[in-house]
């Protein structure tokens, strides 16, 4: 029972992680970013990149099956995603912006690169699947009878402390009033002085370093895989629906339904229909608020 | 000969290059004035005052600011150039709240943010109060007070108001007209458009009546408020309401 909850809330923490990269790009460059799967990937791989560099193992801390390597790595992969996205957005998105291309070639667009992102990262680092380390998950008897994963309460705890420095970089800081200004009225946002470029590369930035700690921490929960972000695309889109497209907040909510979702209908023996389960409690949850659980009406 | 703060020379400029708006328009705006545009609807007022911000590419002619060309000047770097712009409509930022508003304001002189506040909030005290609550949940007339607080926070020279007293009873329309002349007062010039043309004549210094994107009329306010062409031009059918 414990463990279902757990385990709901590990996918959900995985899925906003990744979702609020889709979140961003979605209110500040107005396109639904299909290609944000192979962002989570990359980062992941880079993730592994920097593991065997450092050629410590992934450590452990106390219980838990993951230490500092695995930690560090993962911050130097965000960095270097970051620059990988903000490459791109240069190179394909930004002259497309200035052509003030249409939105659905922005999306189709994004689809292309998803598809060459992940041939390209088979191309690299091989389809086979790969592990940071072999490690066997340990649960601890937490109450009696209830036992769980410390690494599951590892992941919720960097997804937690991700989150508020999200809500505390949005709302205290000046490049954050900026975004979230750009996001409402991009104009009166240039009017008063906001550079929209400095605002869409720190968008890019903030979405690729989340997704790079989801990916990395889905990999380390599961495995590596070419198609492990792709196959969290439509869980991070159905969150994002399910919350209210124009609340970052609402991505964290709808992540979490979607994650205890999947979760009940895996405990229920039903684990091979987790996705059309997920998407029937979004359709009804949408048939009554149609703005989803915190958007607001337009 | 005194230069003007802000001189508009032959500007041709639209939505779309092969079908400008504007025909070749010429303004000057001095230190210290306030001049206003008057105009029909659809004259060009709005899209005058988007082109000098950089939101409209201007095809012929030159805009100049303090002597320094700004002709198709980005519009965040406008800011630098101290001119903030009030625009017609949506001009706050409705989710965020008042003091976030108004912080925005001050982006590029975060020194000079608890200054500048003092300054906005001696001219609207409503605001202090209404401070923590989101610009989009306030009145009309409040909205517009944020939307002029906001502007000012940059401790711009020219400010640029796109009728700020649209939408507005009477009643309020005339505080913000008077709110106005306190804002000259501290040292702002100010252009701005208005519909309500006598109202905003009477505080202004000087005024252009636009029509078809050309100035047909221009003189100083009083002139202005006796001319009968301007009636005729202008107010049209409703010329004896506005006068009465
Ligand atoms: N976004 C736009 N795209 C294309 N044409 C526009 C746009 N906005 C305005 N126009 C056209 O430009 C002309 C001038 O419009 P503008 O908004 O400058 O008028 P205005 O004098 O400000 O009128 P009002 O008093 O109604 O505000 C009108 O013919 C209008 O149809
Ligand atoms: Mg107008």
């Amino acid at each position: 029972m414990m463990q279902f909850v757990a385990d709901g809330i590990v996918s959900a923490a995985l899925i906003a992680l990744g979702a609020i990269g889709i979140s961003m790009t979605y209110n500040i460059l107005r396109f639904a970013n299909f290609a944000q799967g192979e962002i989570l990937t990359i980062g992941a791989y880079f993730t592994l990149l920097l593991v065997s560099l450092i050629g410590a193992g992934i450590g452990t801390l106390g219980p838990v099956a993951f230490g500092w390597p695995l930690l560090v790595s993962i911050v130097f992969a965000m960095a270097a995603t970051s620059v990988v996205v903000l490459v791109v957005d240069w190179l394909l998105f930004r002259p497309l912006r200035n052509r003030k291309a249409a939105r659905i070639t922005l999306i189709m667009a994004a689809f292309g690169l998803s598809l060459m992102g992940r041939n390209l990262v088979t191309l690299i680092a091989g389809g086979e699947p790969q592990y940071y380390a072999f490690f066997i998950p340990k649960a601890i008897e937490i109450l009696p009878g209830v036992r769980l994963v410390p690494d599951d309460f590892a992941i919720i705890g960097i997804a937690i402390i991700a989150f508020a420095a999200l809500f505390l970089f949005m709302n205290r800081t000046s490049m954050g009033r900026q975004m979230r200004a750009v996001s409402e009225n991009p104009t009166l946002a240039r009017i008063n002085g906001i550079d929209v470029r400095a605002v869409i590369r720190w968008t890019w930035i903030i979405g690729a370093s989340l997704a790079t700690v989801a990916g990395a921490l889905l990999a380390h929960n599961t495995q590596l895989r070419p198609e492990m972000g792709f196959d969290m695309l439509l869980p991070m889109f159905a969150a994002l629906i399910l919350g209210g497209a124009s609340n970052l907040y609402g991505t964290i909510l709808g992540a979490l339904v979607i994650g205890l979702t999947e979760a009940i209908a895996v405990s229920l023996g039903l684990a091979g229909y987790r996705a059309a389960i997920t998407f029937m409690v979004m359709l009804i949850v949408l048939l009554f608020r149609p703005q989803g659980l915190l958007g607001e009406k337009e | 000969m005194v230069e003007p703060m802000l001189a508009v020379r032959d500007v041709e400029a639209g939505y779309n290059p092969s079908l400008p708006i504007l025909h070749g328009i010429s303004l000057d705006v001095f230190e210290g004035e306030i001049v206003t545009v008057l105009g029909p609807n659809g004259a060009g007022k709005s899209t005058l005052i988007k082109a000098i911000a950089g939101l409209l590419s201007i095809s012929r002619g030159s805009v100049t600011i303090g002597g320094r060309d700004i002709t198709g000047v980005e519009t965040h770097q406008l800011i630098r150039e101290r001119v903030a712009y009030v625009p017609q409509t949506e001009n706050v930022f409705a989710k965020l709240s008042v003091e976030e508003n108004l912080a925005l304001g001050a982006l590029h002189n975060p020194d000079q943010f608890a200054e500048q506040r003092r300054r906005v909030l001696d001219l609207f005290p409503d605001l202090e109060r209404l401070g923590h609550l989101a610009a989009g949940k306030l009145s009309g007339g409040q909205r517009q007070m944020v939307a002029v607080g906001r502007a000012l926070m940059a401790d711009p020279t020219l400010l640029m108001l796109d009728e700020p007293s649209a939408g507005l009873s009477p009643k309020l329309a005339q505080v913000v007209f008077s709110q106005l002349i306190r804002v000259k007062q501290v040292g702002v010039t100010i252009l701005m458009v208005e519909q309500n043309a006598r109202a905003a004549l009477k505080i202004s210094d000087r005024g252009y009546v636009l029509a078809e994107g050309q100035e047909k009329v221009q003189g100083d306010a009083r002139s202005l408020l006796d001319n009968p062409e301007v009636g005729e031009l202008y107010l049209g059918a409703n010329s004896r309401l506005a006068r009465s």
